[in-house]
C-alpha cells in the first residue's frame, strides 16, 4: 500500500512537471513550423521583391511592405482610441468610481474582451461602415479608419485590465501622504498616482498596442482589402490591407508547397516575432518594475 | 499666471477632470452595452424553433443553423478534453512544485507569448503541425488542437492566481497530518480552489468558441449537409458561419446574419455569465 502510493505520486508529480513546461514547447513547436514553412520564401523570392510595394500574389508580386504600412497604419489608428479610453477608464475604475460602479464596469469591461471578433467585423460591416461613409463623405466605408475605430474597442479591455492592475497596486500610503499634504484626488493621481504605476501602464499600452496588430477577422471584414501602400495619414480614409488579413484571406486558397504558401507562412513569421519582442519587453517592463518595489519595501 | 489659477481653483478643475474620465469611462461602456442590444432587437425576429434545429437551405439563405450550432459545441468541448487538464496541471506545477529560478521564468516568460501571439498565426500552427504534418486533415481533432493551444495561457495563469490565493495555512495543517504532497493537492488545494479555476477554465473557452482566425484552416468548413460523424471530420461553426454569410454569400437576407450574430453572442454570453456567478459566490462564500 505504502510503495504503491509512492510510485503514483512520483508518477503524478513526473506528469505535473511535464505540463509545467508545454507552454514553452508549444512556443518552441509553433516557431519551429513558422520557420520551416516560411524560410523557403526568402530562396523563393529574393529580398529586393519581398521587400516591393507590389502585393499581388497571382502575377508572382510578392511585395510585403503594402501589408506591413496597412497594419502600422490601422495600429497606430487603434491606439489613439485604445490608449486614452483605456487608461482614462482604468482611472476611473481603480480612483474615482464608487464601490458599486467598480462591481458593475468591470465584468462589463471584461465581457468586451469576450465579444468574438466576427461579430463586431459583422457590425462594422452592417452599421458602422455605412454610416462613416455618409458622415465623412467617403466613396466607400470600408477603410483603415473604420479598422480603427473596431480595433480600439477590442485593444481597450486589454490597456484597462493591465492599467488597472498597475494603478491598484501602488501602495495606499502613496496617496495618503499625497492628501496629507493638502493635494487634491485629480492632483494625487496626475502627479502620485499615475507616475507611481508608470511602467504598469506602458506595459498596458504595450500590449494594447500587440493585441491589435494580431487582430484578424474584424479587420479582414471592414479594411476594404486593399494592398496599397500606406504612406500618409490621409490613407488612413482609404481602404488598406493588413497582415494578418491577408493570410487569413489567401492562405485558403493557396497549394500547400507553392511559394505563396511559404510567403503566407513568412508574414505568420513576421507577426510571431512582432508579438515576442512585444511580450518580451512588457514583460522585462513588469519584473523590473516589480524588483524596485521590492527594493523599496525592503 | 496658469498654475496660480489652476491651484486657486483646483477644486474646480478636480471636478473638471472628474468628469471628463467619468465620461470617457462612459463612452467606453456604452458601444458594448449598445452593441448587445442592438443585437438581441435585430436577430431576436429571426430566432424560431427551425432556426436552431433546422440545416440551411437555398444555399444557406434559408433554413437553420444547427450544424454551425453543434460544430462549435464540438470544438468547445474538444477544446476542453485538451486544455483543462493540460492547463490545470502547468497551473498545479508553477503555485506547488516551482521553485523561483531560470526556467520557471522562462516558462513564464512562454505563457506570455502564448497570450500575446495573433489567433490567425495559431491557424498557420494548426495547418502546419496539425492538419499536414500529423496528417490529420482539415478536421475537428486538428482544430479543436489548435484552440487548446491558444487558450492554455488563460487557463494556467488563473488557474494558477487561484491556487496561490489558497492559504499556506491549509498545505501545513495537511502535510502535518501525514498527507502526501499530491494528496494535499488534491483534496485540499484544487478543492478549495476551484470556482477560480472552473472561472478561468469558461473564460478560456469561452475565447476560444467565439475565434474564427485559427480554425480558419484546421478544421472550418464553408457549409455541410449533414453533421460531422468522426473528430477527423471538418465542421462548420458559428464564427466562421456568420463570416460566410456576412461576406462571401451575396444576397443573403439579413435576418438570418443578425439570428445567427445573436445566437453566437447568447453562446459567448451565457459562458461569460456563468464564470461571472461561479466566482461572484465562491467570493462571497470564502472564509478565508
Amino acid at each position: 500500500m505504502e510503495k504503491s502510493l509512492n510510485w503514483r505520486e512520483f508518477i503524478i508529480t513526473r506528469a505535473i512537471k511535464a505540463s509545467g513546461y508545454s507552454a514553452v514547447v508549444f512556443v518552441l513547436l509553433i516557431f519551429f513550423f513558422l520557420l520551416r514553412e516560411g524560410l523557403p520564401a526568402l530562396g523563393e523570392v529574393d529580398a529586393s521583391s519581398l521587400l516591393n510595394i507590389r502585393w499581388y500574389p497571382i502575377e508572382d508580386h510578392f511585395g510585403i511592405l503594402p501589408l506591413i504600412t496597412g497594419s502600422i497604419i490601422i495600429t497606430f489608428g487603434a491606439a489613439l482610441i485604445a490608449v486614452p479610453f483605456g487608461i482614462g477608464t482604468a482611472v476611473y475604475i481603480s480612483e474615482i468610481a464608487p464601490r458599486w460602479m467598480r462591481e458593475i464596469l468591470k465584468p462589463l469591461v471584461e465581457l468586451l474582451g469576450g465579444l468574438p471578433s466576427v461579430v463586431l467585423g459583422f457590425l462594422g460591416i452592417l452599421v458602422l461602415s455605412p454610416y462613416l461613409r455618409i458622415l465623412l463623405d467617403l466613396p466607400t466605408g470600408l477603410t483603415a479608419f473604420t479598422g480603427s475605430l473596431l480595433l480600439g474597442g477590442i485593444a481597450v479591455p486589454t490597456v484597462v485590465s493591465v492599467a488597472e492592475d498597475a494603478l491598484d497596486s501602488v501602495p495606499r500610503a502613496y496617496r495618503e501622504g499625497a492628501w496629507a499634504l493638502g493635494a487634491t484626488k485629480w492632483q494625487t493621481i496626475w502627479r502620485v498616482t499615475l507616475p507611481a504605476a508608470k511602467s504598469g501602464v506602458l506595459t498596458a499600452v504595450m500590449l494594447g498596442v500587440g493585441r491589435a496588430i494580431g487582430e484578424t477577422m474584424t479587420v479582414m471584414m471592414v479594411t476594404g482589402n486593399a494592398p496599397v501602400m500606406a504612406t500618409k495619414l490621409g490613407s488612413l480614409f482609404s481602404p488598406v490591407r493588413t497582415m494578418t488579413a491577408t493570410i487569413a484571406a489567401e492562405m485558403g486558397e493557396v497549394a500547400n508547397g507553392s511559394t505563396h504558401y511559404h510567403v503566407l507562412f513568412f508574414i505568420g513569421m513576421v507577426l510571431f516575432l512582432i508579438s515576442l519582442v512585444v511580450n518580451v519587453i512588457a514583460s522585462s517592463v513588469v519584473f523590473r518594475s516589480k524588483k524596485r518595489a521590492e527594493r523599496i519595501l525592503s | 499666471m496658469m498654475t496660480k489659477f489652476l491651484s486657486r481653483n483646483r477644486h474646480t478643475v478636480q471636478r473638471l477632470g472628474f468628469s471628463f474620465i467619468t465620461l470617457m469611462a462612459v463612452m467606453t461602456v456604452l458601444p458594448i452595452v449598445g452593441t448587445i442590444i442592438y443585437i438581441l432587437f435585430q436577430g431576436g425576429s429571426a430566432i424560431s424553433w427551425d432556426f436552431i434545429t433546422g440545416f440551411p437551405h437555398d444555399g444557406m439563405r434559408a433554413g437553420g443553423i444547427l450544424p454551425a450550432i453543434i460544430g462549435t459545441l464540438y470544438l468547445t468541448i474538444g477544446t476542453a478534453i485538451f486544455s483543462v487538464p493540460l492547463g490545470i496541471a502547468a497551473a498545479i506545477y508553477l503555485s506547488e512544485y516551482a521553485k523561483d529560478n531560470q526556467w520557471t521564468r522562462l516558462i513564464r516568460l512562454a505563457i506570455i507569448n502564448l497570450a500575446g501571439i495573433p489567433s490567425v498565426v495559431y491557424g498557420l500552427f494548426g495547418l502546419g503541425l496539425f492538419v499536414l504534418f500529423l496528417k490529420f486533415g482539415t478536421s475537428i481533432l486538428a482544430a479543436s488542437l489548435t484552440l487548446s493551444i491558444m487558450t492554455l495561457p488563460v487557463i494556467i495563469s488563473t488557474a494558477e492566481e487561484s491556487l496561490r490565493a489558497v492559504p499556506q495555512a491549509f498545505r501545513t495543517v495537511s502535510i502535518s497530518l501525514g498527507a502526501t504532497r499530491w494528496q494535499t493537492i488534491r483534496k485540499i488545494v484544487l478543492k478549495e480552489a476551484l470556482p477560480g479555476i472552473l472561472t478561468g477554465v469558461i473564460l478560456g473557452l469561452e475565447r476560444a468558441a467565439g475565434e474564427t482566425a485559427p480554425i480558419l484552416f484546421t478544421g472550418a468548413a464553408f457549409f455541410l449537409p449533414r453533421l460531422p460523424q468522426s473528430p477527423f471530420d471538418a465542421t462548420m461553426a458559428l464564427p466562421y458561419h456568420l463570416f460566410v454569410i456576412s461576406t462571401q454569400v451575396p444576397e443573403m437576407p439579413i435576418q438570418i446574419q443578425y439570428g445567427t450574430a445573436l445566437v453566437l453572442l447568447v453562446f459567448v454570453l451565457t459562458m461569460n455569465l456563468i464564470a461571472t456567478v461561479i466566482r461572484s459566490r465562491a467570493r462571497a462564500r470564502r472564509q478565508w
